[in-house]
């Protein structure tokens, strides 16, 4: 099954979820789909086996067949192109590589070209760190606006076989689609508090637009009244909470010197048998 | 005018509470929400909102279906595979680039303008703050950020405000390069984690693209002190300054729990700190600072034992 996870919010514990699954499932692929700022690397230290590099399509203009008529600038939705006298100048950051452009001309002087926006890597993690767990990342040239296409080649690439953990980026916006679409399950990652919450009702609406079953892991839990108010919540949105993990500082300083510490592995292993419940039926 | 724009890279490090206590601070500001998809200040500001304008953005195909040839010529042109013989089959793959509607042979398909979101102006305990709300799933963040900005402009320009302070998002996507680009400067406010630290270095190379200066702030110190050593080093190397220092504790999430920033709590350490990069960012900025804010705290700060 594909899990992914997502939370709305930035630093709820994607990234730590998806590498204590990981670690409880050495079988599972990871695909770290937070192209813009990847970490699950930082833990894994995988080999890297295969780096791909990925690109989008951008048009390129012939000035000798070009005629300067416009009707290439006429057609582009997004403002990408000024046509002065013969010279077509291409604003890069708003094309989409639609290739209107191409069919509008009547001169056949637009051609496609490519233009890298950055690279998927495949690796494997070495045994110290968990035996075979397949690593799949991938990282946005920096500059690159759009994390979408990326994520979508990703996903392309990487056959659908076994337990494959999505690690997603933070937003609600079109960079999570692209890495929430096709799950079988989302885990929703959030902390008992004002800002947790918030984002996660902008997550889970996402998440159910799309179709995806979700259910809630509570983060850096304290049995507090933030727990509770999340609790509310998600029984009033019907919305399971399938775990908590209790807020530990000891944990946070392993992880932020790049450890991940065992206390959670049993909470790992209860949530994928809460999805082997879920997901055998489908 | 001066923007001053606080970012990080990675989530979770901190930035809207250190906002919301610039903006505690601050004397004349205005403030801005740039995490346009996952907007978060308002709820530390006190937020009432006064103003909601709609925000459009991009486009989407309307179908006339009765017109349709059912030619298939729509579906092999997509390149979004969002359409299939006249029908979106994919409405979040629809970059609304309306190739299918300048190509369709009986014209069946129009382009209407495509509602992305709201944006918002409100008032708050300290001040005026734009804001927004982009729609779920939805592209275009990028201008809707842009939006906020422009709007946060006009209203510093009309209050006559020397500063915004902008809260953004995270990442370094189309919406973090949209507040970045002509910020007077990049708060970067860091954790010491390797996570959050390789993410600083992304968000760098960024600013560097766009020749924005940053300066930086270590949020939650105390979680690794070899971390922050080494954080101190390399962005000594790199001649970053770093403008702030602040302990991991617990009252910044305790303060969030009660609406409020961390300089309305009782914590006198962490206002220090806070007291001490708003004193800092204000120097680089060249605004005023409002020595009075000492006073407002109505605490015995050991930082300013000497005054008055």
């Amino acid at each position: 099954m594909i899990v992914s996870i997502a939370s709305g919010k930035g630093g709820t514990g994607k990234t730590t979820l998806a590498l204590l699954l990981a670690a409880v499932r050495p079988d599972a692929t990871l695909v770290d789909c937070d192209v813009e700022e990847p970490n699950c690397h930082l833990f894994l230290k995988p080999f890297r086996i295969v780096e791909q590099q990925v690109s989008v399509m951008r048009p390129s203009f012939n000035a000798e067949l070009c005629d300067g008529c416009g009707k290439c600038a006429n057609v582009c939705l997004y403002n990408a192109l000024a046509v002065t006298g013969k010279q077509v100048l291409l604003f890069d950051e708003l094309c989409h590589g639609c290739g209107g452009c191409i069919l509008a001309c009547p001169h056949g002087a637009v051609a496609e070209t490519v233009k890298p926006i950055g690279a998927v890597c495949t690796g494997v993690v070495t045994e110290k760190n968990g035996t075979g767990t397949k690593l799949i990342d991938g990282l946005l040239n920096v500059g690159a606006p759009t994390a979408s296409p990326l994520i979508k080649a990703m996903k392309e690439d990487f056959l659908a076989e076994g337990n494959i953990i999505v690690d997603c980026p933070p937003g609600t916006a079109c960079s999570l689609v692209a890495a929430v679409a096709g799950s079988d399950y989302c885990l929703l990652v959030t902390e008992p508090t004002p800002f947790g919450l918030h984002d996660l009702g902008l997550a889970a609406g996402v998440v159910k637009i799309l179709g995806i079953p979700a259910g809630v892991v509570i983060n850096k839990s304290d049995g507090g009244a933030g727990d509770a108010t999340v609790a509310d919540w998600c029984a009033r949105e019907k919305i399971p909470v399938l775990a908590r993990i209790p807020h530990s500082e000891a944990f946070a300083r392993e992880y932020a010197e790049g450890r991940i510490s065992p206390e959670f592995l049993t909470i790992a292993g209860e949530i994928w048998s809460k999805l082997g419940q879920g997901g055998d039926d489908r | 005018m001066k923007e001053l724009v606080v970012l990080s890279g990675k989530g979770g490090t901190g930035k809207t509470s250190i906002s919301a206590a610039l903006a505690f601070l601050a004397p004349d500001k205005v403030l801005a929400d740039c995490d346009v998809d996952a907007a978060n200040l308002h709820l530390l500001v006190g937020a009432l909102q006064r103003e909601s304008h709609e925000f459009f953005a991009g486009f989407a195909p309307d179908f006339k279906t009765e017109e349709c040839l059912h030619c298939g010529k729509c579906t092999t042109l997509c390149r979004f595979k969002a359409i299939e013989d006249g029908v979106i089959t994919s409405p979040f793959a629809c970059e609304g680039c309306g190739v299918c509607a300048f190509n369709c042979p009986a014209h069946a398909i129009s382009m209407r303008d495509k509602k992305a979101g709201l944006w918002l102006v409100s008032d708050t305990r300290f001040g005026t703050m734009v804001h927004a709300e982009l729609g779920l799933a939805v592209e275009n963040s990028g201008k809707l950020v842009s939006k906020v900005r422009q709007e946060a402009k006009k209203l510093a320009e009309k209050q006559q405000a020397p500063l915004i302070i902008t809260d953004g998002p995270p990442g370094i996507g189309c919406p973090v390069i949209a507040t970045v680009t002509g910020a007077d400067l990049v708060l970067a406010v860091v954790e010491p984690s390797l996570s959050a630290m390789h993410d600083l270095e992304r968000l760098r190379s960024l600013c560097g693209h766009f020749k924005t200066p940053v300066a930086v702030c270590i949020n939650k110190a105390t979680l690794s002190t070899a971390n922050t050593r080494s954080l101190k080093d390399l962005l000594a190397t790199n001649q970053v300054p770093v403008v702030g220092e602040i302990a991991y504790d617990g009252v910044f999430r305790s303060a969030v729990r009660s609406g409020r920033t961390v300089m309305e709590t009782d914590n006198t350490a962490v206002q220090e700190s806070i007291l001490e990069l708003w004193f800092n960012l204000s120097a680089l900025l060249g605004v005023n600072r409002d020595e009075s804010i000492v006073h407002k705290l109505d605490r015995k700060l050991r930082l300013f034992a000497g005054w008055a």
